[in-house]
């Protein structure tokens, strides 16, 4: 069975919110209608997204790192926000696990949005329903488009290539390699929703330099430095041709 | 969580209007077994039903206020496999319906015998209408408290507590109700409607307390390491990735300061358990009808606040991702 997924590297994403501008862009020019932005332009400006980059600071002075944690919804394996749907608008497809809404059924009771410990739902105040990452999936079956394109929007985007997009059931795909060879891990797995979009940690490289690594052991310079220096009052060489 | 006005309506609306039904059936059940004399108006029963069925169809109201599509509010039938709101909006118009039948029956005197008793009693349709009523209405209970008790990372809602209180909340204000009532239409029913409320008071205090106590102990389930999968003990959020407000800002925090919601918490405990169970006795020591309905005013009033601190209490772990905005 396919589990499509996105796999997103830490150590990669420089925080930039590419992701989060063209998913926007994407989502709010779709058929589904605008993602709602409320007072843009005022004091209180709010709006739906998708995708969202969170800072976070590990760490205290000097001893500090920076993490930015792009978050949408994780198309959990086993999605709490499913079952809770009393009209069925929140569904899982059976064919390749995405997590969606049908905006057509949804009542917007937002029962759903509570029943998901990431927040990764979002109530659009215009259409009054609930919405959520699709995982674009009105581009990623678009045969109209090139071969290249049919991926999410904000993997399209991404600067640095942090973010990795396919089946995370096909052991051999490149997303499953990058879980299993980089320690790729979920967000709380303590809740038993077996997120579907995994993080590949950041790592730190670091070289063990010992003391006697610093020096050159067989430089030979070293060797002329052992040898007996001429003295002013002693022989030169000229001495030696003047003779 | 922000506790949302329609709900705290249709939960404690509802609420009270179950306990209503239960204690119209329960002097029914008493009647019939010749345990309590049989009430002086018949009007008891319909006016009764028709009050709780005027109290569940008001909560009905205040849920669609919940809703962003109101017109299909009839979808959210079709989940009950899986879904306890589903479960909830089956059952709560199940339950009007049936208290509706069963205020019909006893107004146009259905009261032909389907069996009757060795001692005597007659199982009419009232009977079976009350029965069928009683399950539903538990069911009710059930349904209501589960949805709220059946989402395992909110922690303090997570609990059978949740579904004791709300039957015993909304049991107690049933019965004062019932109480209330009885003492304009019904005075020999007076003192045995107020016994149970007073009982009912009592138990749905020690239950609402024992949460009190849970909630205050709970350990949160998801830690700031978790939800970003990373092992530091000092991990400070530094931008929740926009510096405007979002829904995750606006529907997961309920704004209102430590002090308010103490103040909130003794105000419930002291409306809803305290003052009511004073009335009560007041009431039944004085004969005076006043108390009763205070009693019921001002518990239905602490039993607002008390959902109110019900749903604000609830700490949702996508918190965790919106601790400084910029």
């Amino acid at each position: 069975m396919t589990q499509l997924a996105l796999v997103i590297d830490l150590n990669v994403c420089v925080g930039c919110h590419a992701c989060v501008t063209s998913c926007k862009q994407w989502n709010t020019s779709g058929s589904a209608g605008p993602l709602v932005d409320l007072r843009p332009y005022d004091a209180d400006p709010s709006g739906t997204f998708f995708n969202r980059v969170q800072t976070f600071e590990i760490g205290q002075f000097p001893h500090t790192e920076t993490l930015h944690l792009p978050k949408s919804c994780l198309h959990c394996e086993d999605p709490p926000c499913v079952p809770v749907c009393p009209t069925g608008a929140s569904y899982k497809r059976k064919e390749d696990g995405i997590v969606l809404v049908d905006y057509d059924k949804c009542i917007g009771c937002k029962y759903c949005a509570w029943a998901c410990p990431y927040g990764a739902r979002e109530f659009d105040e215009n259409r009054k329903v609930m919405t959520k990452c699709t995982l674009c999936v009105d581009r990623i079956y678009d045969a109209s488009l090139a071969e290249a394109d049919r991926k999410p929007a904000c993997v399209k985007a991404c600067p640095t290539s942090a973010r990795l997009f396919g089946d995370i059931h096909d052991p051999q795909s490149e997303v499953s390699q990058a879980v299993r060879g980089n320690g790729g891990y979920q967000l709380m797995p303590e809740w038993g929703t077996q997120p579907a979009n995994h993080y590949l940690p950041r790592r730190q490289t670091r070289i063990k330099i010992h003391a006697d690594e610093l020096e050159r052991s067989d430089n030979p310079r070293k060797r002329d430095a052992q040898l007996p220096r001429p003295t002013p009052t002693g022989p030169t060489i000229e001495d030696a041709v003047g003779w | 969580m922000r506790p949302a006005l329609s709900v705290i309506f249709l939960t404690t609306l509802i609420g009270a209007g179950q306990g209503l039904f239960l204690a119209l059936y329960t002097v029914q059940l008493y009647v019939l077994f010749h345990l309590l004399p049989a009430p002086e108006a018949q009007s008891f029963y319909t006016l009764g039903s028709l009050i709780a069925a005027l109290l569940l169809l008001a909560g009905l109201i205040a849920s669609f206020f919940h809703l962003g599509h109101p017109e299909r509010a009839w979808r959210a039938a079709t989940q009950w496999r899986t879904s306890w709101l589903s479960r909830e909006v089956i059952v709560l118009p199940a339950l009007l319906g049936t208290i509706t039948l069963f205020g019909l029956a006893h107004w146009l005197e259905w009261r032909s015998a389907l069996a009757t008793l060795p001692s005597g009693g007659r199982v009419d349709p009232t009977v079976l209408f009350g029965a069928l009523g009683t399950l539903l209405a538990f069911a009710l209970f059930v349904c209501t408290a589960m949805i709220y008790a059946c989402l395992p990372f909110l922690r303090e809602w997570h609990s059978p507590l949740t579904v004791v209180n709300f039957i015993f909340l909304g049991g107690a204000s049933g019965f004062t109700l019932a109480s209330a009532f009885a003492a304009q239409v019904a005075p020999s029913l007076v003192g045995f409607l107020a016994g149970w409320a007073l009982i009912l008071t009592a138990l749905a205090l020690v239950a609402r307390a024992a949460s009190l106590v849970r909630n205050a102990r709970l350990r949160p389930g998801s830690t700031a390491q978790s939800a970003v999968g990373v092992k530091h003990p000092r991990i400070v959020q530094k931008s929740q990735g926009a510096m405007g407000g979002s829904f995750n800002t606006r529907e997961f925090f309920h704004g209102a300061s430590a002090q308010t919601m103490r103040a909130v918490a003794s105000g419930f405990l002291l409306l809803a358990f305290a003052v009511p169970v004073a009335l009560l006795a007041l009431g039944l020591a004085q004969d005076a009808s006043w108390a009763f309905t205070a009693a019921f005013a001002l518990q239905f009033l602490g039993l607002l606040g008390e959902r109110w601190y019900f749903f604000a209490q609830a700490n949702h772990p996508q918190n965790l991702y919106y601790r400084a905005i910029a």
